[in-house]
């Protein structure tokens, strides 16, 4: 291992090698870079196809209408928007403090315990089946025994899907308040559940929101749980045993319509849609990343 | 002049000032490097002395808004100059020990072969190269029966001579060690502290260490940093015995730091 | 003193109900599904799985076309999202300047966030009629030859439903990989560097093998996403239960062929076939995600060591 006169780096085969190195380096840089630029360009073109179409058809009509039947032009999506606003919102009864609470045990009592290691694990399980299966379930557990299609059905789909993110988030967010922060809470002789609901939960609230609206937007975009529990229908609906409209199923009903007219609606619901589901998700970014 | 004995240097330093996001960690450093000589960076933590030794390789060109400025001359090439040395030549020719023992997720002969291959050398060559490296880091004795096995399976002390044997592999003609031996137990210390003394005489060694004795033991000239300047340098028994600053002699009798 | 003890334990019991919850869904999902099947399983038994007629009219009923047409859709979408996802992450991590990486993710985050709908609507109105006048002409052209590429270019079948498929999982999976990648010690990465790697030598040497296991069970978690995935597949495929060695045919898949006759099917042994496909899409998702979670979970768990 003594000095060489001339060193390993800066022989012939080391430049040459050197050479080669550095051009397939840049190729594969060149690539990354292409690959982002792909996804980029996809998501614009998505995003600019939904403005180009749906922008034109936003219009107070969209708001305050119901549909008009094929050929003619006009008409909005009132029932719609109501209908999908009613069910996130009977969803997230149903399913924030259920999972928040499932979230709280799997912190504060569940921690290390196998029954923990099993809810946490058949959580992400859940988080992952396809929300179709989901849509099936409730049909055979709401729909068929009740013998019709209702909201109600629609809304326990929904919050079946936001149920396992609201309870893995909340985890999250409670393991990272510091121990020191309860031990001083129970220090001066604070029950645990008090300590639990008014330093733990408290301090890790932002994040449990964060979670709360990530959930709100992954429900808002889905169409296929919907299909057969809540169905669809063209007029206002507030009965929780009756078929609701929403904005997703009409979307995917007018879509695949033959007509112009409903198509054209089709755009701009998928426009709101994807307007309310992007601004979500900014929200809860935003969220985060004020916290770190 | 701080080196002796017809020492020449193989790294000068000018006028060094380095900028983390615009806040500056060092102030016009000047320094020689004696040819295959060891060089022991001492001061207390922050000061300054990995930042230092991170201009040498240009570690720092990793990181966006950190920037030096004066001139790192590396046999009379000013290395800060991108356009005179691009920085992966400059990092073969100069190798770079870290505080943690950092083995690559591969074997034992794969992590000592990593850089010779990336400068082309293969076969029978290689091979020599990777034996030759592990004996010179005395590693050997421990793990020539099981080359193969990964190089995460060692102990904390055999890591670090694993990443020492693959800094040699590549053949710099500096080697920086930065705190090598702070994460290892004493006899690995130990360990460690011989192989850098027999080093002397024919790699280029800088090392930073907070531990004074360990600087005393190992090397032939330490530079004395404190708040992003050098107080003082010249040839180790002279710092430790009869250093020319205040603040040299304070530190050194561990009376602050 | 036990009076006190009352509200803790009353507490601890409502939050470990509200957890219990979980398991029950999940175990109630199976049961509803397999008792919903109950009148086909007990018809065709395991054969179900192999039978490839799917025919409502005539009451013959088999899982193999759906079966066939939801893997390849799933295997085709990661065939092309890996390397691109892949990329996208090396990016986020490597080389993107700080001014960069922070709308860059964002723009990753959103495209998870766009809801398969309407990827699906745009692929029908938007990406299919580029693809049958453009890209599957080309392919045809080039590659006619090969079995793939037969039959006219609609835009409609399993390599668009393959492609937006495709498009939806890149995010996922490139989400994944630059956490992981995030999580290598900056420490084994300079060393790398320290030795003259050029930051592709880097990914090779250190990031990839690092992370690989958590790289699989990201790849794998986008597998269980592809599967299932119903809307984005029903606008493109074209809902067909014939079987094409040809990508440019209409096919379907088991979420596909759900959302298309769930709703319609009146008579008891089609809306029970209709169950043993949910059960068998519940099963594969199941086993996948069970596979993936383990992997990443090992990861993490590495990563400190």
């Amino acid at each position: 291992m003594t000095q060489p006169a001339t060193s390993l780096s800066s022989s012939p085969r080391a430049l040459r090698a050197r050479t080669r190195r550095v051009l397939f380096n840049r190729f594969m840089m060149l690539s990354a870079a292409g690959a982002l630029a792909f996804a980029v360009a996809t998501l614009c073109w998505v995003l600019g196809t939904l403005i180009a179409r749906g922008g034109g058809a936003l219009s107070w009509a969209l708001l305050t209408e119901l549909p008009n039947p094929p050929g003619i032009p006009g008409g909005g999506l009132a029932h719609a928007i109501t209908g999908t606003l009613l069910l996130t919102g009977a969803a997230l009864l149903l399913g924030v403090p259920t999972g928040i609470a499932a979230g709280i045990w799997l912190a504060e009592f569940g921690q290390g315990s196998r029954l923990a290691h099993t809810v946490r694990f058949l959580a992400d399980v859940l988080m992952g089946v396809p929300s179709i299966v989901i849509g099936v379930f409730v049909y055979g557990l709401l729909v068929a025994p009740l013998g019709s299609f209702s909201a109600l059905a629609g809304a326990v789909a929904l919050a079946l899907l936001m149920l396992p993110i609201v309870t893995r988030t909340t985890e999250e967010m409670l393991r990272a308040v510091p121990v020191t922060l309860r031990e001083a809470a129970l220090a001066c002789g604070c029950p645990p559940w008090i300590m639990v609901l008014r330093v733990s939960v408290r301090a890790a609230l932002p994040g449990i929101l964060t979670g709360v609206l990530l959930a709100i937007a992954r429900v808002g975009g889905e169409t296929a749980p919907l299909l057969f529990t809540s169905l669809n229908t063209p007029y206002w609906s507030f009965d929780p045993l009756a078929p609701i409209g929403t904005l997703n199923v009409t979307l995917f009903n007018y879509a695949m319509s033959p007509y112009r007219d409903w198509q054209q609606l089709a755009w701009a619901a998928a426009l709101c849609i994807t307007l309310a589901v992007l601004a979500l998700t900014i929200a809860a970014r935003t969220l985060r990343r004020k916290r770190s | 002049m701080a080196l002796q004995n017809g020492d020449e240097p193989k790294i000068r330093v000018q006028n060094l000032d380095f900028f983390y996001d615009g806040r500056q960690a060092l102030r016009s450093n000047n320094l020689e490097i004696a040819r295959n000589r060891i060089t022991a960076l001492i001061g207390p933590s922050g000061c300054g002395k990995s930042t230092h030794i991170r201009t040498y390789n240009r570690m720092f060109d990793l990181y966006p808004g950190h920037r030096a400025t004066g001139e790192v001359l590396l046999d009379g090439v000013n290395i800060l100059d991108s356009r005179a040395i691009d920085g992966i030549s400059l990092r073969s020719r100069v190798g770079m020990v870290f505080q943690k023992p950092t083995p690559f997720p591969m074997s034992i002969r794969e992590n000592v072969a990593f850089g010779p291959k990336l400068l082309g050398v293969r076969g029978s060559e290689l091979e020599d190269r990777v034996v030759a490296a592990i004996k010179a880091a005395a590693l050997w004795d421990e793990v020539h029966d099981r080359l193969d096995a990964s190089g995460l399976s060692l102990s904390g002390g055999q890591q670090q001579r694993l990443c020492i044997a693959r800094a040699l592999a590549v053949e710099p003609e500096v080697l920086l060690m930065d705190e090598p031996a702070s994460a290892l137990d004493p006899i690995a210390t130990t360990r460690i502290e011989e192989l850098i003394h027999d080093m002397a005489g024919r790699y280029t060694v800088v090392i930073v260490t907070h531990n004074m004795q360990q600087a005393a033991r190992v090397s032939d000239y330490t530079a004395f940093f404190y708040m992003g300047e050098i107080i003082e340098h010249g040839p180790t028994n002279q710092i430790f015995t009869s250093p020319a600053e205040k603040r040299t002699e304070d530190y050194i009798t561990g009376r602050f730091g | 003193m036990k009076r006190k003890q009352l509200p803790d334990r009353a507490f601890r019991l409502a939050t470990g109900f509200s957890a219990a919850t979980i398991p029950a869904v999940v175990a109630a999902v199976g049961v509803m599904l397999a008792a919903g099947a109950t009148t086909a399983l007990l018809r065709w038994g395991p054969s179900f799985l192999w039978r490839s007629q799917w025919d409502a009219a005539h009451g013959e009923f088999g899982a193999w076309t759906a079966l066939c047409g939801t893997l390849i859709s799933a295997f085709l979408a990661l065939a092309l999202a890996i390397p691109l996802a892949l990329g996208v992450a090396v990016f986020l991590t490597e080389l993107a300047p700080r001014w960069l990486a922070g709308p860059a993710s964002l723009a990753v985050e959103l495209m998870a966030a766009v809801p398969s709908i309407i990827y699906g609507m745009w692929g029908l109105f938007v990406l299919a009629p580029v693809l049958s006048e453009h890209v599957e002409p080309f392919l045809q052209h080039t590659l006619g030859w090969l079995p793939f590429f037969q039959g006219a270019p609609t835009g409609i079948g399993m390599f668009t439903a393959g492609l937006v498929l495709a498009l939806m999982v890149v995010p996922y999976i490139a989400a994944i990989a630059r956490d992981l990648f995030t999580m290598v010690p900056p420490q084994v990465k300079e060393a790398a560097v320290g030795l003259g790697a050029t930051r592709w030598e880097v990914v090779r040497a250190v990031v990839l093998p690092h992370t690989r296991i958590g790289l699989v069970g990201a790849v794998i978690l986008g597998l269980g996403r592809a599967l299932g995935e119903t809307m984005a597949v029903t606008f493109v495929i074209g809902n067909s239960h014939r079987l094409s060695p040809s990508l440019f045919a209409a096919s379907g898949t088991i979420a596909s062929t759900l959302a298309n006759e769930f709703t319609e099917a009146t008579d008891e042994l089609h809306l029970s076939a209709l169950m043993a496909l949910g059960l068998v899409l519940f099963a594969m998702t199941f086993a996948i995600l069970a596979l993936g979670r383990l992997l990443v979970g090992r990861t993490s768990a590495q990563g400190g060591a």
